[in-house]
């Protein structure tokens, strides 16, 4: 970065990537080359900022500006006013939503006041694809440490001490599966990232991966010389190819260094890392099936134990810890154990990244100390809900987890705590509902993806699920019995403690804890037919309201299907057994005649 | 030694070894845990426990969840408990719902009564399926011996194990995800179009009816019933030592006699006895055996050895598909079945004065890939095959039920003649180890031209894997390996491609312990006693007959004298002996 006095980075995440109208790296890499100013200024595409909502993001350095929503267009006013004036463009500013102030850097946007960024630290800031850059923001400082002063227990019990619990979703300490991998005595032992990311809509691991991929490297190697393994594996979904590319520059980077390969910075300690891509498998996210699919079996869990510190990749002790747990690990050794157990709550240490989506105001990628609660990241980070409705319920922990309601609002998030109320961490999906949602739906629609991505070994998951998938079908068309909620009961108890890995122990937490906290909705459903949110289809019909009708015709005209009958002047009727229901007739009447019930 | 833990299951304590899992533990004390897709061929070293069924779950004091008995090991001072309430809800939840995804046609199902699935359903009191919804339904897939009904898949997986951890075969497994997921030859092929050798390990072990063998038996009682047709049966070595299991009859009780009685009961026309043609295939076999081995040691250098048996079909096809590049090794001689089928349709035919067409040649085998074998083209005549049916033991046995025969109070009968002649030699061919054992009978005694006094070749006989033999004959040793289960056969092959192998003759076998252990026996369930008593029945047959080598059989002789001529003569290489084919490419894309 030395090189240039300029940067200009862009995001490169997809939510920002999506919302771009064309090239922006393109539009802004020509109009810098149109004003000779290539060798001075560079564009740089990096991982995700968080801010998805205001995307595409431009952030300058090294005077820290923070452009939203900035659009191949704008190329040439950031070059010409900021770049070679040294003014700011003012209306690519994030304007607060509330003053209407114009803030220009990221750090006292209330998107990012309450956020720590330890895991994400880098991305935004380095450029990803310089190993340089890394190095020059303490890159490869802990690998020094490690190799040269504290040697491998001493590493182990600072991990420990640090209290950091993985960060995959099981939240199980990293410190003390390191030490259970490197008490197995073995010939050939193995540390494998975990990098394939499954829940829909989480993108921290891809984000690190993308705009860190030192960090995971650095955190491998000491890993490896810790547990005394000399080979590192990433598996990493080949749906991520940006990720791919740059951890692969990265890996070459760091072998020409001599930060892996034979006799790491003289330590006498060889490793190296190779790349093994996933298919995409929901379940190769747990570590047993992880290593099956990586021995080129189907990708299945195992029965544990024997755990994989035990018997692993090949029968071997393997340790396995995921992306984001990795980008902790070496800011831990330069800080220390007791700064890092500093922040968070008594049990879960540091920071956790989460998406934040649905339907609030910002999205985004967000990293916050642990116990911090729900309110604050719903209400102040995420800024309140879309379009002033009002807030239902946040699911976190992805597919698997639960839907928790208003009186969860001020539990403070941690491991302990979420699965207390009955959701989980997961590797930190939070999706956010407003009064629109119907809960049976919800949990119908997280069911269909465990339905989908159970690998089918053992029965309750196979089956359990997808008959618990049926029930719900049942209910939401408006066909559901009241034994129908026994029997969801029943079903999600034992598929939970009867299936075999993670997925199945978990897939019913999105029915049990709608059950649990919106079991009114659910009774609705099967004894009213009635969906209060107006979301399940089956059970809302329309209709014309006699005294507001007008008999202007116009809903006759537009429905698809014409079952909407009567005379001009005269007032309309819908036939209900024709109607499918598409809510044409209601956006088309100008006399609000139209009605659900 | 190690140290010994303490548990206590369903409050009673007991001290296991570390490493026990509770299964084996609650064994121990009389404790009773249902198990579906667990299975444990123990003498074998076969442990199939996935952990998939989940029905073995028991409650674990600490433990948040119900963990599966067959595979969680004891830890020092685990309280197990095996039948509490939430631990039999949680069981008879899981039943229903593989019952709800289970075709409800028991009562014509080829599996019933014999059906694990069934018999835990009737154990847990299922009477109604709460768990109602859409079931799997795949296409069925019926080969010339086995029938894929896919749709009775439980995932137990153990047909996964036997094709490819005991065979490797590797024609089935787990295929698809989810609601899907499903045991089934790659891309869901049929098996024809797989590697798959019919060998029938994995019928041997399906808890449901969904793999079975091909039912010929309503077949047999149509020809029986047709006038038109002289009907003759022929049994194979190993089934007189496994057919009164099914009866309730011990392990290993030789029913020859009252086998015979039946069968004529039953209405066979002529009752006669694979065994002459096992003698039949020592002659050929073995006079391949002196030829090829009286060359390499003139020192001929393109002579191909080890020579290898061939009467196995299930091993036939395993070269035919994983060594096709080795098929000119193996003899060229058929099994004994199909030798029966070329003698009878031709030479016995001609003698009864019976038109081929209308004489019926019916086997019954302890095997599934009989039924295959039986149906290969090379061994027709314009369309008729050598041998029309194929049933196995376990087929044997339901015709005889049907027919209400009291199969105890048969009394004994021989076999008919001139067929049913047979020696000692070709009573253990139904082992592991006795078809080389046979051979080196007559091929001692043809090489030397002195007269064995000993006939009993102790080092070839045996249970393990693998096992290798010098026998002297008189002054030349001939080294010979022995294999059974076609993992181990693998292990021979790949020596042989790799020049390792220094043997001159090889018997294989694709079932775990020979014939005795084939696809179409009673079901042993892993308890390889069983195995090694069926063995013991046969040598004890074999030690209980007059004559005990292949040559000295009198009808044999007859036989050579009258129409065959010499061993591998014109007409025995007409009719006694085949060729193979290279099926690789049947299955993997050029």
């Amino acid at each position: 970065m030395a090189k240039h006095k300029m940067n200009l980075m862009v995001c490169g995440g997809t939510g920002c990537y999506a919302s771009a109208k064309g090239d922006l790296v393109k539009a802004l890499s020509e109009e810098l080359e149109a004003n000779d100013l290539s060798g001075e200024v560079q564009v740089i595409t990096t991982g995700c900022f968080g801010f998805c909502e205001k995307g595409p993001i431009v952030k300058v350095l090294p005077d820290n500006t923070f452009y939203v929503e900035v659009q191949p267009e704008d190329a040439e006013q950031i070059v010409k006013e900021h770049v070679i004036k040294g003014r700011k463009v003012e209306k690519l500013l994030y304007k607060h939503p509330h003053t209407k102030e114009r803030i220009s850097d990221s750090v006292h946007m209330d998107f990012y006041k309450k956020q720590i960024r330890i895991a994400l630290r880098n991305c935004g800031i380095v450029d990803p694809e310089s190993i340089d850059d890394y190095i020059a923001r303490e890159g490869y400082q802990a690998l020094g440490t490690v190799l040269g002063e504290l040697g491998p227990q001493k590493t182990i019990d600072i991990m420990k001490e640090s209290g950091l619990r993985g960060r995959g979703g099981g939240g199980f300490p990293a410190g003390l599966k390191w030490q259970f991998a490197k008490n197995n005595p073995s010939d050939e032992k193995y540390v494998v990232c975990n990098a394939d990311e499954g829940d829909p809509g989480a993108f921290m691991d891809r984000s690190i991966l993308e705009g860190d991929p030192h960090t995971v490297i650095e955190a491998m190697i000491i890993n490896g010389y810790a547990i005394h393994a000399n080979e590192g594996l990433v598996y990493i979904r080949a749906e991520y190819p940006l990720a791919i590319k740059r951890l692969k520059i990265a890996l070459n980077q760091a072998r020409e260094y001599g930060l892996l390969g034979k006799d790491i910075l003289g330590s006498g300690f060889d490793f190296d890392i190779q790349i093994r891509y996933g298919a995409g498998a929901f379940v190769c996210g747990e570590e047993t099936a992880l290593i099956q699919s990586m021995e080129g079996e189907r990708g299945e869990p195992t029965v544990k134990p024997p755990f994989p510190a035990e018997s692993g990749y090949r029968g071997k002790p393997t340790n396995v810890n995921n992306v984001e747990t990795y980008a902790n690990i070496p800011v831990i050794i330069n800080k220390g154990a007791s700064w890092f157990a500093s922040i968070g709550s008594k049990n879960s240490k540091g920071t956790k990244v989460f998406a934040l989506a649905g339907k609030v105001n910002n999205v985004g990628l967000i990293e916050v100390p642990m116990g911090t609660t729900l309110r604050e990241v719903i209400f102040e980070i995420g800024g309140g809900i879309k379009d002033g409705k009002k807030f239902k319920a946040v699911q976190t922990g992805g597919p698997s987890g639960g839907c928790l309601t208003h009186k969860h609002l001020d539990t403070p998030i941690d491991y302990d705590n979420l699965i207390k109320v009955g959701s989980m961490m997961g590797s930190g999906g939070m999706i956010v509902m407003d009064e629109d949602d119907c809960m049976v739906s919800v949990s119908k629609f997280y069911l269909d993806f465990t339905v989908e991505e159970s690998c089918g070994k053992c029965s309750p998951c196979r089956i359990g699920n997808k008959r618990l998938y049926e029930i719900l079908e049942r209910i939401t068309d408006g066909k559901g019995k009241k034994e129908d909620l026994d029997k969801l009961r029943n079903l999600s108890t034992v598929i939970k403690e009867a299936s075999l890995c993670g997925l199945g122990q978990t897939s019913p937490n999105p029915v049990m804890s709608t059950m649990d906290n919106f079991y009114e909705e659910y009774e609705q459903h099967v004894t009213d037919k009635k969906c209060a949110a107006g979301s399940c289809k089956s059970l809302m019909s329309y209709h014309i309201i006699a005294e507001n009708c007008v008999g202007c015709t116009a809903c006759a005209r537009k429905c698809p299907v014409n079952c909407i009958t009567g005379e001009k002047k005269q007032v309309h009727e819908i036939k209900q057994d024709l109607c499918i229901k598409c809510g044409n007739c209601m956006e088309v009447c100008k006399f609000n005649a139209v009605t659900i019930i | 030694m190690q140290e010994k833990i303490k548990v206590t299951i369903n409050k009673k304590p007991i001290e296991v070894e570390q490493g026990t899992t509770i299964y084996k533990a609650a064994k121990e004390l009389n404790i009773h845990i249902p198990v579906l897709c667990y299975m444990n061929l123990k003498d074998m070293g076969i442990e199939h426990n996935p952990g998939g069924c989940r029905m073995c779950i028991v409650e674990v004091e600490g433990a948040r969840n119900l963990p599966p008995s067959c595979v969680t090991k004891c830890t020092d001072g685990m309280e197990i408990r095996t039948n509490t309430p939430r631990v039999l809800n949680a069981r008879k939840t899981v039943m229903e719902l593989i019952l709800s995804d289970h075709p409800f046609d028991c009562l014509i199902c080829a599996k019933s009564g014999t059906c694990d699935l069934q018999k835990m359903a009737q154990d847990l009191g299922i009477r109604e399926i709460p768990y109602q919804g859409e079931q799997s339904t795949y296409r069925e897939d019926t080969s010339p011996a086995i029938i894929r009904e896919i749709d009775k898949c439980i995932n137990c997986r153990r047909c996964e194990t036997m094709c490819n951890d005991i065979q490797t075969v590797g024609a089935l497994s787990g295929i698809y995800r989810g609601f899907e997921a499903v045991v089934a030859p790659a891309f869901e092929q049929n098996l024809e179009h797989s590697p798959c050798t019919y060998c029938g390990q994995c019928v041997a072990v399906c808890p449901t009816g969904a793999l079975t063998e091909v039912d010929q038996t309503n077949s047999v009682l149509g020809a029986l019933a047709d006038p038109r047709k002289t009907v003759v049966v022929q049994t194979a070595p190993a089934v007189r030592a496994a057919l009164g299991e099914e009866f309730g009859m011990k392990a290993g009780t030789l029913v020859t006699g009252k086998m015979t009685s039946a069968l004529r009961e039953l209405g066979f026309d002529y009752v006669f006895d694979t065994d002459f043609a096992a003698d039949l295939t020592i002659m050929e076999e073995g006079t391949e055996l002196l030829d090829r081995l009286g060359k390499h040691l003139k020192g001929d250098k393109d002579v191909k050895l080890p020579i290898l048996t061939s009467c196995c079909p299930g091993w036939v096809s395993f070269f035919e598909h994983h060594f096709p590049e080795m098929k000119d090794i193996p003899s060229t001689a058929r099994s004994p079945q199909q030798m029966f089928g070329a003698i009878a349709k031709n030479y016995f035919a001609e003698k009864i004065k019976v038109k081929r067409e209308d004489m019926v040649v019916v086997s019954v085998m302890p095997c599934v890939a009989k039924k295959y074998e039986r149906s290969r083209k090379e061994f027709s005549v314009n369309g008729d095959p050598d041998v029309n049916y194929s049933i196995t033991t376990r087929e044997l046995a339901h015709l005889i039920k049907q027919a209400n025969i009291d199969f105890h109070t048969l009394d004994d009968q021989d076999f008919d003649q001139p067929l049913g002649e047979s020696t000692g030699a070709s009573v253990i061919f139904g082992t592991t180890g006795g078809v080389i054992e046979a051979a080196t009978r007559t091929a001692y005694e043809l090489h030397t031209g002195k007269k064995l006094d000993k006939v009993d070749f102790k080092q070839l006989r045996g249970m393990e894997g693998i096992r290798e033999a010098t026998v002297d004959m008189d002054g030349t040793q001939v080294r010979i390996g022995i294999a059974h289960g076609l993992g181990h056969a693998r292990q021979l092959l790949e020596d042989i491609k790799k020049g390792k192998s220094q043997f001159h003759a090889i018997e294989i076998m694709a079932c775990p312990g020979g014939c005795i252990g084939g696809g179409g026996q009673p079901l042993h369930h892993g308890n390889s006693q069983i195995l090694i008593d069926r063995q013991k029945a046969l040598y004890k047959e074999d030690a209980g007959k007059a004559i005990r080598k292949s040559h000295e059989n009198p009808f044999i002789q007859t036989l050579y004298k009258e129409y065959l001529g010499e061993p591998c003569g014109e007409r025995s290489h007409e009719l006694l002996h085949t060729h193979y084919f290279d099926r690789k490419k049947r299955w993997i894309k050029k």
